[in-house]
Formats: structure tokens, sequence, C-alpha cells
């Protein structure tokens, strides 16, 4: 793994940014992508590129517009009012904010998992069965299979295999946010967004969600916001740091940790700030 | 310290008197809508509740007091609501969901929400001549229980587009952001998310609503809905009468009898007003229970 090149930031915004491919497939390329709400500056200038079944975590202190990157990898962001993009988001080679691109064909090829865990107040089988039945799944044996392959992939089956009609706001947080987790794998996505996952669990809850997650690389794309620099060490292959909506340095994340590049990552990592 | 020991001493007790008296003045403003409400109650049951029996339920009005009934009233009054809760409901909530749901923040979303709000003010007597106008004369309804039922559902729709409005925005945020993500489309997430867990709060309003619609008279008379009926309406398009017209019918006659049917009439009317605030009150609890589960 020491041998995949560090994917760099382009030097400047004035030269031609075509940020260094690393080893291995791309799954999202960002080309100096910039993000308002309103006239709100949020992200500046992003160039970055996002390699295929790793672990990509996104840290920095609140506010510097890592979930605002994240979010705009599935067009959730579409949803607020005023918000604009600039640059370009390319999606294996699609480009995402093309006019001919429907973000429902997105959101089903790019699952997202949110902060706080939202399950819907069903049961935690219609939680699960929920984006199938929205593709039009109707046949129960392979709804059922596909809620049992999803729970387990979630590790959460043996937890939850007699309480499957129950509400799933019975569940604990952990319980909650990997059913949030399971529900995304239901729709048979691609990548996996997720949006600090465990700033609202606590140690044991995280440390499940953590190893979970270094199981799922093998088959998906995982992009992690965090704004706990622990977790990004212990979990992710590559880590990008962002500063007040600019992308400061990105690169393996032995690399990021130990030899940072820029001075502001390594008072950030270091705790100087943040 | 800059006031002396005396000084305090006046000031705390001056507080503690002017509590009091608020107080007081609060309990007396409650006290009085009760007592009101209760001298109501007790003098429309004890003229009234003597002539609430199977024959006063039963009976079509009457020139003797005595065998007059409520009957066509009633029915009307049921199906009146009915009829009236199935035209404002599917039109009350599709615009609350286009308001909240769909609409962008601008200038015409706050002219249409400014609007709303004033109509719900506007005196039910207006409606009364809208409706006369419009679905008596110009789309010669008559004054049949449709033309009564759209002129009501006209009367309520504004206090039940807010009371709707007010159900789709307690729905968290999270909720229709996780819908989304899972690739669901607009439609598919007020469908299938939103308005499941608005609806309680959807129902509350529109039984609220047509519980106010329950005990208007103006805009009935106003559509010469008739006093005195001697059958049960037997399709939409049949004239038609409710409670609170012969209820202010019966009133308006000399004969003593007459007056003891009336406070019968209101006791009808407040058994069925309450039994719907119950079902409402009912309905909010069970929202509650599920919400938290």
């Amino acid at each position: 793994m020491s041998d995949l090149a560090p994917t760099t930031l382009p030097p400047r915004p004035t030269a031609p940014s075509q940020p260094a491919a690393p080893r291995g497939a791309t799954t999202f390329t960002l080309d100096r992508v910039s993000c308002w709400y309103g006239a709100r500056h949020v992200l500046k200038e992003v160039s970055l590129t996002i390699p295929e079944q790793r672990i990509t975590a996104i840290i920095g202190p609140s506010g510097c517009g890592k979930s605002t990157l994240v979010r705009c990898l599935n067009r959730i962001n579409d949803l607020l009012p005023g918000f604009r993009l600039t640059g370009r988001v390319r999606f294996k080679g699609l480009d995402l904010y093309a006019p001919t691109v429907d973000p429902i064909e997105i959101r089903l090829r790019v699952g997202m998992v949110f902060q706080k865990p939202n399950p819907f107040p069903k049961t935690i089988y219609e939680n699960v069965a929920y984006g199938p039945r929205l593709c039009g799944v109707r046949d129960r044996t392979r709804l059922d299979a596909v809620v049992e392959d999803s729970l387990r992939k979630a590790a959460l089956w043996d937890e939850v295999r007699d309480l499957l009609t129950q509400s799933a706001l019975a569940l604990s947080g952990g319980q909650q946010q990997r059913l949030c987790i399971a529900r995304a794998l239901a729709v048979d996505p691609e990548v996996l967004l997720l949006d600090e996952p465990c700033s609202a669990l606590d140690p044991i809850a995280t440390a499940k969600i953590e190893e979970l997650l270094i199981e799922l690389k093998s088959q998906y794309t995982i992009v992690l916001v965090t704004h706990n620099m622990q977790q990004a060490a212990r979990v992710s292959d590559d880590t990008g740091f962002l500063l007040l909506g600019e992308l400061v340095e990105v690169g393996p994340t032995g690399r990021m940790f130990t030899n940072p590049a820029d001075p502001r990552t390594e008072a950030y990592i270091t705790g100087r700030f943040g | 310290m800059w006031l002396t020991a005396g000084q305090l001493q006046t000031m705390v007790l001056h507080r503690r008197w002017a509590d009091r008296a608020f107080r007081a003045a609060a309990l007396a403003a409650l006290g009085l809508g009760l007592v009101t409400l209760a001298a109501l109650l007790v003098d429309a049951a004890a003229d009234g509740l003597g002539r609430v029996n199977w024959q006063f339920l039963t009976s079509f009005p009457s020139r003797h007091p005595a065998k007059a009934g409520i009957l066509a009233a009633l029915v009307g009054t049921a199906e009146l609501m009915a009829l009236t809760a199935a035209l404002a409901l599917p039109l009350g909530v599709g615009a609350a969901v286009y308001l909240e749901e769909y609409a962008r923040r601008s200038w015409f979303s706050r002219l249409v929400e400014i609007n709303i709000a004033n109509l719900a003010g506007i005196p039910s007597i207006i409606y009364g001549l809208l409706g006369l106008e419009l679905f008596v004369r110009t789309l010669g309804l008559g004054r049949s229980i449709l033309a009564g039922a759209l002129t009501m559902a006209l009367l309520i729709l504004p206090i039940l587009i807010m009371a709707s409005r007010e159900a789709l925005r307690a729905v968290p945020p999270s909720l229709r952001e996780a819908s989304f993500a899972l690739g669901a489309s607009r439609w598919q997430t007020v469908w299938y998310q939103v308005l499941p867990v608005a609806l309680p709060g959807i129902l509350t309003g529109a039984i609220l609503s047509v519980s106010r619609a329950i005990g208007e008279a103006a805009p009935l008379i106003t559509l010469g809905a008739l006093t005195y009926i001697a059958f049960l309406p037997r399709s939409p398009l049949d004239e038609f009468t409710v409670l609170p017209i012969q209820v202010f019918n019966w009133v308006s006659r000399p004969q003593k009898g007459f007056l003891e049917c009336a406070a019968g009439g209101i006791v009808v009317l407040l058994v069925v007003l309450l039994a719907m605030n119950a079902t409402a009150v009912w309905l909010r609890g069970r929202t509650q229970r599920r919400m938290t589960l």
C-alpha cells in the first residue's frame, strides 16, 4: 500500500488543474469545486480525487465545509435553497452536475449516512426495505433476502433478527446508526458517504462502526467526514484536510499524520487549533 | 449596595403584592370563562336534557312542540360535515403540501401565505354570500347539501391549510433527507415518509376545523337552507337543514315548548361537538406516543 502515489493539490487555481491520478481506479474527481449557500462561500476551489474501494477521510475544524463537500457527491445539497456550485465533479467519468444527470439516479448509486441517526419511524424491516421498495421490488422473499443481507453487512443482523417488526426508534443510538448504514446498503450503492457518523455515539458504538467500515471497503468506496482525527487515523487510507473551505492538503493517511507537508495541517493535527 | 435595608424590604413587599394581584387577576379571568361556560352548559342541560329522548332524535319537525324532533337536522349536519370534510381535506392537504414541500420561498408564496391567513379571519356570512352567488346561482346547484358543503369547505380551507402546514413543518427535516438520500423522489418522500408522520396532526386540524363549521348557521341561512324538512336528504342535490338552523328556528317561535326543543337541540349539538373534539385530542395523543416510541 505504501507505494501508492500521494494525491496532491494542484499548485494554484490559475494552473490548469488536473489532480494527480492515483494508481487504481478513481471514483470521484473534483476539479476546482466552489460552493455557496446564498452569499456564503463555503468551498473554495477544491480539487481532489477519491480512489475506489478505499476509505477517504475528510478532516477539519467545525464549519470548514467538510459536510458540504461530501454532500456535493450525491447532490443532496441541491435540496437546500440558495445552493450553488461551480467547477466540475466527476463520478466515474460522469459529470455529476450536467443538466442531463438525474440526481435520483446518483443517490441510488451513492449512498449516504448522516451525522445524527435518522431512522424512519417505522419497523426495522421497513427501514431497510424502503429503498428496494422504491426501486419497485415487491417480491416478499427477495425483500426478505435484501433486508437480511444488508443488516448482516452492517453487523446488525444478530442483534435485531428477532426484532424486525419492532420500531426502529426503540434501538440504541449506535444500533440506529448501523441500521442507517444497512438502509443505505440495501439499494446496492457503489459509494458510501458518511457525514460524521459517530459524533452522536459512545466509544463502543463508534468502535463497532469503524470496524464495519474497514470491512465494507472491500466492496464500496467510502468517504468519511469526521472531526475526530484519531478516527481518521484509525480507519482511513487517505485523508484530506479542509480549512475555511480550502483543501489544504490531501494524501495517504500515514503520511498526513506523521509528516504533513503544510504547516497548517501540522498545527491542526498536533492540536494547536480546532 | 445602593439601597438601604428599609428600601429593599419595601421593594420586596411591593413585588410580592404585585405578584399576588396578578395571580388573582389571571385566576379571575380563568374563572369568569369557566363559570360562563358552565352556566351555559347547565342552563342548556336543565332546559333541554328532559327533551332529549329517542322520540326527539328520530322525529321530523312538527307544528306541535311535543311531537317535534331533530332527525332531519341531525342527519343533515352529519351529511353536510362528511361532504365538507371530503371536499376540503384533499384540497387543504394538497395546498399545504405544495406550500411546505414544493414551493420555493418567493414573494409569491409569501403573498399566498398572507392571503390564507386573512381568509381565515373573514366573517362566515361573506362565504355564504359567495356560495349563494357561485354555487347556488351560477353553478345552479340550488339550495342543496352540495352547495352547502362547497361553501363550508371554502370556509374551513384556510384553517385546514394552516393546521396542515403546521403539521408538515413539525416533521423533522432529517427524515426527508434520509428519504432523498435513498433515491426517493419528492413525491415518494412526501407520500411515504412525511405525510404518515404528519397525518395525525393534519387529522386533528381537520376535525377542529370541521367542528368550527358544525356550529355555523349564518352562511347556510344565506344560501337559503330550509328550516322545515320532513324528509331525509337522499342525494347531495337534495335540500337540507342543519342543527344550528333548526335551533335558531325553534328559538324564534313564541311557544314555550319550542324553547325546550331548542335547548334539546343545543344539547345534541354540544354532544356532537364534544365527541369530535375528543376524537381530535385522542388522535393527537396517539401521534405523540407513536413518535416517541
